[in-house]
């Protein structure tokens, strides 16, 4: 840990003058100011590093042995082998696979409700206060607490919602409406999440331009499409990449509905169950780096894909 | 240069006032731990799964007591669920807690936790008191590679329920039970065979307890994987096939669990039930908390809301599980919770003592009695106050002589899940080829390659 802290520490101090390079060289005033600010930031990083940076690291290095808490003697490095395992298992593609649904589905129902909210409280002139803070309800429920509900409500005999269903059907035991139950409590707790984060977009949209259009004689669906959208398409990317980020990573309302079974688990709860019922740190470690990889495709994609609106991006960021 | 001195003074009394309070939670966690170290007998932790944990603190009061000041014994919760509890104690034996002492795990972790370095090798003479009068399946749950690594406290098995109106001639085996239901199911009758059919631990338990009834066996101690030898593992999920199939039987099999199976038989829906004895109290205790004798049956057996002043608990009786190979009695696998000492415990010695008090004839009679967990002392089954208890306790005590336990592998955990995975749902399974590729599964599962789902 040490020798990470020192490497970042070391890092810092270099990234600077990289960034300076073919400028005006600074006066001794501003190295002095600048120079601060990076002991002002030390401490942040170092704890960065220290609570992620280091179980990333460690993870990786679980991954490549071969480490069974059950087996502690048979330790040892096994190179890519995990990988090698969990890539050639049914069991991971299937749950890569159901991930992927849950993730697909679930982000784009939100999407589209989630505009329409971030649509209504955008032009909601009365009680806008209160509109925010009720829509926005869900997304203050623990997720966990949510799920239980979820899954009171559509237990048979005692749930509300089970009751209006035929008698003697069970929802969360079937592979196809389990996986709908679990998509319908991801969409009702982060739509708002969503709705709140292309409202911001929407302040981005010019009032005027939308008049001029309206002049021009642009209809509601084209304002939408051809000026609202593309305005605010740095907000768009910022809702899509956290919620996907977020969706494909789901766990609590699995683990809660249904625990995974009947062909319902993540790929997360395929880690879960390798690291802590199976207790095989190598392979569950595997997993879970291979997640992290996934995540950052999903990340290089979109970024690839928004082009230039992505965060951080020149223009984008000055507009 | 004044403020910053003063900012700086500010962050050392509010360090300072941290440091204190990090001291003052130490001291806490030190004194919750181990008892004030310095003052009375050592403290020993005896960490329990939380259901019966008002009988293993009163066990724990009661050697207490009669350690005389030699040691005293705290009692402490685990989780409900059992993976919970496994989670938690690997949690603490991993990172070398010195505050577990006594651990009650259950039968299928033995293996697991020696292999790991987690128990303390029972020491001979330790072993040989244990060993004495203690019935020979649950002993065997704690034998590992000829070692005894926990001494068994409780133990339970299976046994046959079934309606007496509905099947005068309680079936001697599995074909002549799915022959009889299929036969009631013709008459309109009530003809469901309950068991535990749901992704659990519970439908590893009906297969093991099948496939060692027809000889065969999933692993052996050595670690080979034997399940594919024979047709012992064939004849074993064929059974499972055809009462999920069979005509009549219970369309949510695949989601049953042993409380589901009781409240089918409760609510006379099924001819046949496999289960624990708890569901004997269950029809006996008044609502909410039981049966209540169950529900009305008219005079054919047919569930009714009319008062017909005959219930289901008029009909219901109990008979040895049924067998696989006529003549052969069945091989019921047993479940049940041992006693372990940790590996990180800083008073071994007293530890075995005290498990050795744990597990005597009272506390194991209170369990009984009161816990509804059957004893593993031999003796006790000729108890007037628990054969009293527990009506059905010659076919009780003939399922434990003939028990088999769950395949004795570290990787056990691992195995079960493939094994559940794999044939559930029960209906679905295809006799000729799933044996094959839970051999392979089981296989890799062991080498600790696999994943499990």
């Amino acid at each position: 840990m040490t020798l990470d802290s020192g490497a970042l520490a070391e890092a810092t101090t270099k990234e600077p003058p990289a960034h300076r390079a073919g400028k005006i060289p600074l006066s001794e005033g501003k190295k002095a100011e600048r120079r601060l600010g990076l002991w002002l930031c030390a401490p942040a990083a170092i704890i960065m590093v220290a609570v992620t940076a280091y179980p990333i690291i460690y993870a990786i290095w679980l991954s490549l042995q071969r480490y069974d808490l059950r087996f502690p003697a048979e330790r040892e490095f096994a190179g890519l082998s995990n990988y090698g395992a969990v890539l050639s298992s049914g069991y991971w593609w299937q749950a890569f696979l159901i991930t992927v649904i849950i993730t697909v589905v679930s982000v784009a129902i939100e999407f589209v409700l989630g505009l329409a909210l971030a649509l209504v409280m955008h032009r909601t002139i009365v009680g806008r206060g209160l509109t925010r803070t009720v829509v926005l309800i869900p997304y203050g429920i623990v997720t966990v607490v949510a799920a239980f509900s979820w899954q009171f409500a559509w237990t048979p005999d005692k749930g509300y919602l089970a009751a209006m269903l035929s008698d003697g059907s069970a929802p969360l035991t079937g592979q196809t409406s389990a996986i709908a139950i679990i998509i319908l409590a991801e969409v009702w707790k982060t739509t708002p999440f969503m709705a709140l984060l292309l409202m911001a977009g929407l302040a981005l949209v010019p009032d005027d331009l939308l008049k001029a259009a309206q002049v021009d004689g642009a209809g509601p669906w084209q304002r939408l499409t051809q000026i609202i959208l593309p305005m605010m398409k740095p907000a768009i990317l910022v809702a899509l990449l956290f919620r996907t980020l977020d969706a494909f990573r789901v766990f609590d309302n699995i683990y809660i509905l249904t625990q995974g079974s009947n062909g319902t688990g993540s790929v997360s709860m395929l880690g879960y169950d390798n690291l802590f019922k199976a207790f095989n740190l190598g392979i569950g470690s595997a997993i879970s780096v291979l997640i992290f990889i996934a995540v950052a495709l999903i990340a290089l994609l979109f970024i690839k894909l928004f082009g230039a609106s992505a965060p951080g991006s020149e223009p984008a960021g000055k507009r | 240069m004044g403020k910053p001195l003063a900012t700086r003074r500010h962050g050392i009394g509010r360090f300072r006032a941290l440091a204190v309070g990090g001291a003052a939670l130490l001291a806490a966690a030190t004194i919750a731990g181990c008892g004030g170290a310095a003052a009375g007998p050592p403290v020993l932790n005896f960490y329990t799964p939380a259901d019966g944990a008002k009988q293993y603190a009163a066990a724990a009061a009661a050697c207490t007591q009669q350690a005389g000041g030699t040691y005293s014994i705290v009692q402490q919760t685990l989780p409900k669920s059992a993976d919970d509890q496994r989670l938690q104690l690997a949690r603490r034996l991993v990172a070398g807690d010195p505050a577990v002492d006594i651990m009650g795990i259950d039968v299928t972790w033995t293996a697991e936790f020696a292999a790991a370095g987690w128990l303390e090798k029972f020491p001979a003479d330790q072993a040989a008191q244990v060993e004495q009068g203690t019935l020979q399946g649950p002993l065997d749950t704690g034998t590992w590679q000829n070692d005894l690594w926990a001494a068994p406290l409780n133990t339970n098995t299976q046994i046959l329920w079934y309606r007496k109106d509905l099947s005068p001639n309680p079936p001697k085996t599995w074909d002549d039970m799915i022959s009889q239901a299929e036969a009631l199911a013709n008459k309109g009758l009530p003809a469901a065979i309950e068991v535990q059919g749901a992704q659990y631990e519970g439908i590893t338990v009906w297969f093991n307890t099948l496939l060692t009834s027809a000889g065969g066996q999933v692993v052996n101690e050595k670690g080979d994987v034997l399940i594919d030898q024979g047709d012992a593992a064939k004849k074993a999920v064929t059974i499972m096939q055809r009462v999920a199939t069979a005509k009549g039987a219970d369309p949510s099999l695949s989601v049953a669990k042993e409380n589901d199976g009781r409240l089918a038989m409760e609510a006379g829906e099924a001819a046949f039930q496999i289960n624990y004895p708890f569901v004997y109290a269950s029809i006996n205790t008044p609502p909410p908390d039981g049966g209540g004798g169950g529900t009305f049956i008219d005079a054919q057996g047919k569930p009714t809301s009319q008062d017909t002043g005959k219930r289901v608990i008029d009909e219901f009786a109990w008979a040895p599980y049924p067998s696989v190979d006529p003549g052969k009695p069945a091989t019921v696998t047993i479940g049940g919770l041992n006693l372990g000492v940790s590996s990180t415990s800083l008073h071994k010695d007293l530890a075995f003592e005290a498990v050795q008090c744990l597990r005597n004839r009272d506390n194991q009679l209170v369990n009984a009695t009161e816990g509804g967990v059957p004893p593993t002392l031999e003796a006790l089954y000729s108890d007037p106050s628990f054969q009293q208890k527990y009506p059905a306790w010659q076919a009780i005590k003939e399922s434990l002589d003939n028990a088999s336990v769950r395949p004795k592998t570290p990787a056990y955990q691992s195995i079960s899940i493939v094994i559940s995975d794999a044939l559930n749902p029960p209906g679905d399974i295809d006799p000729n080829t799933v044996v094959a590729g839970l051999a392979d599964q089981i296989r890799r599962a062991e080498n600790s390659e696999g994943l499990v789902p």
